[in-house]
């Protein structure tokens, strides 16, 4: 069965965000710091928070009877359409701190678009979302500042954080058939027009940190949005619907 | 005959379970109390962040006092435009929160950008303006963590959105 392209760009949007979330969560309790616990669990429920509109939202233009619990539960890893970014494991604090950088600086930059979706549902998450995710953009540029211009020590990891990721920013920034198709009716955004302005807000914030661009040779084919993953996916998935798949239909 | 303004004051003085000296009329998250053709109420709230946990609660605890009020038929809505904002709190609602402990926000000054800058968060203890930010993160996703120089103590304060 072929879903609707739009609900097939709400449900790419939302499994960002799921996914996401579900690696901020892993930080809970192993934070270096509490405040950086209940920080990032704070940003992974904002995140939760537009991945339940979204769903929910793609379930409803899809009209087969799915819920956000059935999407994101029941899906298995071919189905899911998240960028493979956001997949990566977290591994060192300055790893994710990088992630939080590159991620929340092209997903603030898509909802403020976003607000002028003539999709209406679209636009009411994104004009909601925009304001949480500005906060994240500044947590994450607070901690690549302190982190990159700190310690020698600190320095090299929050190098070594960005040279770990950069590989994966490319396919962030794809577009497609389907998106343009959106594009043209005016709902979606067209995501290879946010880059310059993404480098420009990196660039200045790696330039303030000390650090250094990593270069941008080692491109992977990118297949998130067909549903192509990374192997650590499968385990996230894995954790993240045990209980759910263990005990179907269970609610409290 | 009950009227539309026994229904509406029974979803107004429904509280927050997450800041209990607030009512979701003070915190601006009801939005519309109606009544549609065939006599349902239907109450339309906002959550304040996309991920708020109290949702669920508050959506049940409306359906809960708008039956005690008489009305057979509730119907909760939540809609998520125009998105809330901490303008929306009522001069009450910001008292009773200086009251509890929790710094209310600062007003936003412009519409333009999505994050207004606050000035000087005043201490709600002892009232002292000589403050700092220890986390921009808090207790719920509503606030963020300050502590006051002055008295020494922390305190919750609620982010301007």
């Amino acid at each position: 069965m072929t879903m609707p392209a739009l609900a097939t760009y709400a449900l790419r949007l939302g499994d960002d965000a799921l996914v996401l979330s579900h690696r901020l969560g892993e930080w809970v309790t192993n934070a270096p710091q509490l405040e950086e616990d209940v920080a990032l669990a704070n940003i992974g429920l904002d995140l939760l928070g537009q991945a339940r509109t979204l769903l929910s939202y793609a379930g409803d233009v899809e009209a087969a009877g799915r819920t956000e619990d059935d999407l994101a539960y029941l899906r298995d890893e071919r189905e899911f359409l998240n960028v493979h970014l956001v997949e990566r494991p977290n591994e060192d604090f300055a790893v994710s701190m990088a992630r939080q950088l590159l991620f929340s600086t092209y997903q603030l930059a898509l909802y403020e678009r976003l607000q002028d979706s003539a999709d209406p549902t679209l636009a009411g998450m994104a004009a909601k979302a925009v304001k949480e995710v500005d906060y994240h953009r500044d947590h994450a540029t607070q901690w690549v500042l302190r982190l990159g211009d700190g310690t020698d020590e600190s320095h090299r990891r929050m190098q070594a954080g960005l040279e770990r990721l950069w590989p994966y920013v490319d396919e962030v920034f794809g577009t497609d058939d389907l998106e343009q198709s959106l594009v043209a009716d005016g709902i979606a955004v067209d995501a290879s027009t946010l880059r310059a302005g993404w480098d420009g807000y990196v660039d200045g914030v790696l330039a303030e940190a000390t650090l250094t661009r990593p270069e941008g040779t080692r491109t992977p084919p990118g297949g998130g949005r067909r549903g192509i993953h990374t192997e650590p996916m499968g385990f996230l998935l894995a954790e993240m619907q045990h209980l759910h798949r263990a005990h179907p239909g269970a609610s409290w | 005959m009950l009227s539309l303004d026994e229904a509406r004051a029974a979803a107004a003085a429904v509280l927050d379970p997450e800041l209990p000296v607030l009512s979701i009329a003070d915190l601006g998250i009801l939005r519309d109390v109606a009544m549609a053709d065939d006599g349902r109420v239907v109450v339309s709230i906002t959550p304040t962040y996309s991920g708020c946990p109290a949702m669920d609660v508050i959506r049940r605890d409306v359906e809960d006092a708008v039956h005690a009020a008489g009305f057979d038929r509730v119907e909760v809505r939540t809609v998520l435009s125009p998105a809330w904002t901490t303008d929306w709190l009522t001069e009450s609602g910001r008292q009773a929160l200086q009251d509890y402990g929790i710094a209310p926000p600062s007003r936003r000054t412009t519409s333009t950008g999505p994050v207004a800058l606050s000035l000087s968060v005043r201490c709600p203890q002892c009232g002292s303006p000589d403050t700092r930010e220890s986390s921009r993160f808090g207790s719920t996703a509503c606030k963020s963590l300050w502590v006051c120089n002055a008295c020494r103590e922390p305190f919750d304060h609620m982010k301007a959105i």
